[in-house]
């Protein structure tokens, strides 16, 4: 078994996306994602890849646009703000049908905000975040090595799908540091002989065109069906999450990411002490897990959505229970975090 | 003797080609083309009368196979024979 | 009898969308020529614009990939460093090249990308309606400056060609123009050579076309071309610039 090394959630998504065959980064400087472009800007040139500090996150998200066009597995990455300004090329990516990885560690918002760690951003990434009838498919990793982990996922959907896959971390997530054990698994860096529609010159073929745009009458919403039957696959064969005590829980934390740790740590807690209560960490946000909502579905189950945001998986969460069972809410943003000893509290209201 | 062939249906009659032969062989045609245009047509002998674009007055004789109608062109209509 | 000028096997043999007298058939043209007679028809990789080019891809017959407006340089940077063995040309028009696509025009200069930029400069927002351009002159009548382009309001025509030359990664610029075949003959010469650069690795070339816009400059199609000459070339001379 290999050895366990340190690493913060930033480097460990780097290095696990080097390890899917990722071999194009373009990014932009933003706090709290900085480590990431740092390793990825000494590790690419090891593996013969291509790092690129851009000129801003819509320079980073269109060169990432070309260079999965010309068929290699490409990625960036940002933070809130930065991830506002990408939202351009992420609809291209989608209209294109391009496959590609973004990830971001999410901070405080509205506006610049500040940079401590925050889920503000779950709209965005979950609903189609830029122009269009779109969706990426959303990871939220809660550990480092899941972050790790879950960028051979990111990659393998984003190619087999070809569509756009988000990262969807924290600052907390981002920053901190975990023992990993590096996967001995590897993907091959060159995917294009397996992509037909990639840009390489036209040489014993017809011309491949890479592009979003239908202006033939009728075209477009053809086009748009056909994503929509995608996204159809997508929701039913990729959903995906964590669950601890559902069988006989009336209390149903759920929480995603980092928010998820603190969530699952009051459920041990509580546990121990013979309270029935469960979790559900969702680990795709798009497509949201629908099947994890299926447990204990009475008047008298509560399930409780903690967020640091004020309120927006909570949507998600109301609109799959869709009445079935009470839904409760604890959030805090703009750097607050729902502790520990907050979510007893809530629970105690809860229960009384 | 040169000549050169006009595609008439793709010709959007912007007439650049008529300004610029030296010879005045190329003249509007009367019948409108597919696209609701009066294309243009070649004529082996001058048809234009009057001195048009940069050339001042038309030299003698029919065409040159010179290709500047051709090089105008923003249609890409016109394949030129010599 | 021999045929002495045909249509180029890289230009579909399909009708345009173009107005005209519209410069951009010119410009589809002889890059088409240029690929042929370069042979390197298999290995080019077009990047077409937003704005009225936005399906030159529908008339060149090989690899091309859209960009977001302005975006094109960055598209192409990323398809370039992927695949540095192939030849990648950006197509872009004023606003898209010098106004929403300024930075990433100036940082892929900067960062001295081995591509090929085609720049076609007609003054004026074609694709949207005959807006004001980067580029428009002074005095120029455009939908959004109905009153001609003004110094106080608007500023003067950006010469992002000369700009760019300052840059020293940038190792070739031109600016040639459409308004007579003696002229479109040196800009292909001009086309060539920022295509002959890329393959012989030599680093960022960009050629830059005074086109007529026939229809948001209200002339007939010979006036523009006239116009061009007469006026735009003033404030654009014709030439090498770097």
């Amino acid at each position: 078994m290999s050895k366990k090394i340190l690493m913060t959630g930033n480097e460990a998504i780097a290095e696990g996306a080097i390890q899917a065959g990722c071999r194009f980064y373009a990014g932009y400087p933003i706090t709290p994602q900085n480590e990431l472009p740092a390793y990825m800007a000494k590790r690419m040139p090891e593996v013969e890849g291509v790092f690129i500090q851009a000129e801003s996150e819509l320079g980073a998200i269109n060169m990432v646009f070309g260079a999965s066009a010309a068929g290699a597995r490409a990625m960036t990455s940002s933070s809130s703000p930065g991830m506002s300004l990408k939202q351009e090329g992420i609809s291209y990516i989608a209209g294109a049908e391009l496959p590609a990885v973004i990830v971001n560690v999410m901070r405080g918002g509205p506006g610049l905000g500040n940079i401590w760690p925050a889920q503000s951003d779950y709209f965005q990434a979950t609903r189609s975040g830029g122009h269009g009838d779109y969706h990426s498919i959303v990871l939220a990793p809660s550990c480092v090595q899941e972050a790790y982990e879950l960028m051979f996922l990111a990659f393998d959907l984003a190619d087999k799908y070809r569509t756009p896959a988000i990262i969807l971390g924290d600052g907390m997530l981002g920053q901190m540091m975990e023992p990993i054990r590096l996967s001995a698994e590897h993907r091959t860096p060159n995917t294009e002989h397996r992509k037909k529609w990639t840009l390489t010159g036209c040489k014993g073929r017809s011309p491949n065109i890479v592009k979003s745009f239908y202006m033939v009458e009728g075209d477009l919403e053809k086009f748009n069906l056909t994503l929509q039957r995608k996204y159809k696959t997508i929701q039913q064969k990729e959903e995906r999450f964590e669950s601890l005590f559902l069988d006989d829980a009336r209390i149903i934390l759920v929480a995603y990411g980092s928010m998820a740790r603190i969530a699952k740590s009051v459920v041990n807690n509580l546990r121990k002490k013979g309270k029935k209560v469960g979790l559900v960490r969702p680990i795709t946000l798009w497509p949201f897990p629908q099947k994890a909502f299926t447990y204990n579905l009475s008047p008298k189950t509560y399930y409780l959505v903690i967020e640091m945001s004020y309120g927006q998986m909570l949507e998600d969460v109301k609109l799959t229970i869709n009445g079935k069972a009470k839904v409760e809410f604890l959030g805090r943003a703009g750097g607050g975090i729902p502790t520990e000893e907050d979510i007893m509290n809530k629970i105690k209201r809860i229960s009384v | 003797m040169a000549k050169i062939i006009i595609d008439r249906e793709k010709c959007k009659g912007c007439l650049l080609c008529v300004s610029f032969c030296p010879k005045g062989l190329i003249s509007v045609d009367k019948d409108l083309n597919r696209r609701g245009v009066k294309p243009v047509k070649f004529s082996p002998r001058p048809v234009l009368r009057s001195p048009q674009g940069e050339g001042g007055s038309f030299s003698k004789g029919g065409c040159l196979g010179c290709a500047m109608c051709a090089i105008i062109c923003p249609d890409c209509c016109i394949e030129v024979y010599k | 009898m021999e045929k002495v000028f045909s249509h180029p096997k890289s230009l579909r043999n399909v009708s345009t969308h173009y107005c005209a007298g519209c410069g951009h058939g010119i410009a589809h043209r002889l890059i088409a020529e240029i690929v042929d007679e370069l042979g390197i028809r298999e290995r080019v990789i077009g990047v077409a614009p937003v704005g009225c080019a936005v399906i030159a891809y529908d008339y060149w017959d090989f690899d091309c990939s859209e960009a977001a407006h302005g975006r094109a340089l960055a598209v192409a940077t990323g398809i370039k460093r992927v695949r540095p063995q192939n030849i990648v040309f950006t197509y872009q028009g004023d606003g898209d090249l010098a106004a929403i696509g300024t930075n990433e025009t100036i940082h892929a200069a900067n960062r001295g990308e081995n591509v090929t930029v085609i720049f076609i400069n007609n003054a004026v927002y074609g694709m949207t309606g005959g807006q004001m351009a980067p580029t428009t002159l002074l005095g120029q009548k455009t939908t959004t400056t109905p009153l001609g382009r003004e110094i106080k309001l608007h500023g003067y025509p950006l010469k992002i060609s000369e700009m760019l030359a300052l840059l020293p990664a940038v190792k070739y610029i031109e600016r040639v123009s459409l308004h007579s075949p003696p002229e479109i003959i040196k800009a292909k010469e001009a086309i060539k050579l920022a295509f002959q650069n890329q393959i012989d690795n030599i680093g960022f070339s960009l050629v830059e076309i005074l086109s007529p816009c026939p229809t948001y400059w209200d002339m007939p199609p010979k006036k523009a071309l006239d116009w061009i000459k007469e006026v735009m070339m003033k404030e654009f001379p014709i030439g090498r610039i770097k």
